[in-house]
């Protein structure tokens, strides 16, 4: 039987008459579960969304319920600030668009009980420029929870008090990256800091502790509260609890976003994307946003069984999580899955990400801001007829010494997928660089003139 | 630097709302850019006054962040965005046809300065690429046969008159 998605976030996002207006979520008995969560004890919260396994979804997938446990500093009096990172930027991710444009309150309530549950006062949602309109809708539903007492001084009289504040981004993808974030947020460049000793559990926004959350892990919080750590844990494969969104784009018949639990690749790519385009057949994957290593469509993985028997499988048989991708060597990132079909030049994909990491490093440290350009010139002259002997064995050695070399983990950005792309389409890109020949059967370019 | 009393307004609601003064760098230089359509030297100074920063400090933030503009852009905005997933379905093709459309090399402001037209890193829509930004509004599934509605809504916009111009809900 063919899967389906299974929405919980997405529940009531793209019904006809569902808006961004309170009423509507109040009538789907939205800000329940916050006005429950006013009645327990935060600690309570804490174990339960810690019990509940919710890992990260802005990258990393890093347990959420660790994340707040880890705050180290509760009782010195500094104040403790939350942070919602919806500077989604990753090539590839378009959750965050969704959920913020179709159910912000939602959001909201995630953001009230997570305050709550960790004694904030002030949270923030620092949203891209890029999305104007989204800023807009936060702004209003912020005041529209105001009036009715859900947001802001003693809320429904509980002696609680917390505001949100909506910052807008100027276009730097390194504001993704929560201590880059931070540095913006205290209004200044946004070039990450140095962990240790800059956790921003520890040492965050002006030097106080903070947690910094993405969107989706936020909104996952109103239904773990909702349902129950138990209930929560049963949806999705063990430790990769909870429902993901992904958000599949490239050629694939539907692209778009789906809320699924347990899914395999190609249950996702087949039943719900609808396979490939007439005639054309998938050639390569990148699973979570573009600097996450690409995977063949032809390419065998080896890994156990549940009874620990070595066993080979395909592409499409990838269990769609945080582990599943892991265990066939890349990561589910954001969430952003890219398709490429049989037309596409792989090298010319590689230019385009390449220029797109290098135009986006924010400059701090030498090995990304020098590597991430000449990793781009370098693909760019391979693609226009002007490689040089050894161009891409340069290429592989130079970005092996951008990441882990840099005070963020952006500097892989530029690594991975320069070694992913050749590692596993090496003759294609050598051909490619020596016949100059553009596109594969269909002339669609991937890079600038 | 005269602002309109409007802008003024927002500017003296939002600083208090941060904890630090420093921290409204970025949203006083939003609603400057709005309200004089650049930020120039003299904005720079009146924010570093206003929030008792070194003005140096507000150029770091101008010039590190791609949105903050030191040179004018042209009355309509467009942004055509060129990473992969866009890239993939045609991002460059609908690129070439705007910049016959609108007579605008791709990068540059036309001289009569109504029209700017630029290629844009991820714009976060991948799934409904290729995607145009105009201004505020998000143009989806773009394709060179029916560039058309597209076309026509930025000449509209770039002609428009100073009252239309003006963004709504600010």
């Amino acid at each position: 039987m063919a899967v389906t998605e299974h929405r919980i976030l997405l529940k009531y996002a793209d019904e006809p008459d569902y808006s961004v207006d309170i009423d509507c979520y109040l009538e789907k008995g939205g800000y329940e579960t916050l006005k429950k969560a006013l009645t327990m004890k935060p600690e309570d919260i804490r174990v339960e969304v810690k019990n509940s396994g919710l890992r990260g979804r802005g990258g990393a997938g890093f347990p959420c319920g660790v994340k707040w446990h880890d705050l180290v500093d509760r009782k010195s009096g500094k104040p403790i600030y939350l942070i919602c990172n919806g500077d989604e930027s990753e090539p590839g991710t378009f959750k965050d668009r969704q959920l913020i444009h179709k159910d912000p309150h939602q959001l909201i309530e995630g953001m009230m009980i997570s305050s709550f549950a960790n004694d904030v006062q002030l949270a923030f949602i620092y949203i891209r420029e890029e999305m104007p309109l989204g800023a807009r809708i936060l702004e209003k539903a912020i005041e529209e929870a105001r009036e009715k007492g859900l947001l802001g001084d003693n809320i429904q009289g509980s002696g609680y008090s917390c505001d949100i504040i909506v910052h807008r981004g100027a276009g730097a993808y390194i504001c993704g990256e929560e201590t880059g974030l931070i540095e913006s947020l205290e209004g200044k460049r946004a070039y990450p800091r140095m962990k240790p000793p800059f956790f921003p559990a520890a040492l965050g926004l002006y030097n106080c502790p903070t947690i910094v959350n993405n969107v989706e892990t936020l909104c996952n919080v109103v239904h773990i509260l909702k349902m129950g750590a138990e209930e929560y844990t049963r949806i999705g494969r063990p430790k990769n609890a909870g429902t993901r969104i992904w958000c599949v784009s490239g050629h694939v018949r539907k692209p778009g976003y789906y809320e699924v639990g347990a899914v395999t690749m190609g249950e996702m790519l087949h039943d719900l994307c609808g396979g490939p385009l007439p005639g054309r057949q998938f050639k390569a994957i990148v699973p979570g946003g573009g600097s996450m290593k690409i995977l063949r469509a032809d390419e065998r993985f080896k890994g156990k069984d549940a009874d620990g028997n070595e066993i080979e499988y395909g592409l499409e048989d990838i269990p769609l999580d945080f582990d599943g991708i892991m265990a066939a060597g890349s990561m589910s990132g954001s969430g952003g899955m890219m398709v490429m079909d049989d037309s596409v030049d792989i090298l010319e994909a590689l230019a385009n990400l390449t220029a797109f990491y290098a135009h986006e490093s924010c400059g701090q440290c030498t090995p990304c801001r020098e590597g991430s350009l000449w990793a781009s010139k370098i693909t760019a002259r391979m693609c226009s007829g002007d490689a040089r002997p050894g161009d891409l064995d340069t290429l592989y050695s130079m970005v092996g010494n951008i990441g882990g070399r840099t005070v963020c983990p952006m500097g892989f950005s530029t690594t991975w997928p320069v070694q992913s792309y050749i590692d596993k389409f090496r003759d294609e890109i050598e051909e490619r660089a020596r016949e100059n020949r553009c596109g594969m059967g269909r002339d669609e370019r991937l890079i600038q003139k | 630097m005269k602002l309109k009393p409007e802008t003024v307004e927002i500017i003296e609601k939002v600083i208090p709302r941060y904890p630090e003064k420093r921290s409204a760098v970025m949203p006083l230089l939003h609603r400057i850019q709005e309200d004089q359509g650049v930020i120039s030297n003299q904005a720079i100074e009146w924010v570093a006054d206003r929030l008792e920063m070194a003005p140096i400090r507000v150029l770091e933030v101008v010039t590190f962040f791609p949105y903050f503009r030191q040179e004018k852009l042209g009355k309509t905005h467009v942004r055509v965005c060129q990473t992969l997933s866009c890239a993939l379905m045609g991002a460059y093709k609908v690129g070439e046809e705007l910049e016959k459309a609108l007579d605008c090399k791709m990068g540059t402001t036309r001289a009569d300065g109504k029209v700017t037209l630029e290629y844009a890193e991820c714009l976060a829509s991948c799934g409904t690429g290729p995607v145009v930004l105009v201004d505020e509004n998000l143009y989806e599934n773009l394709k060179t046969s029916e560039l058309e509605p597209l076309v026509d809504e930025i000449r509209k916009r770039s002609e428009a008159g100073e009252e239309s111009k003006e963004r709504s809900g600010d």
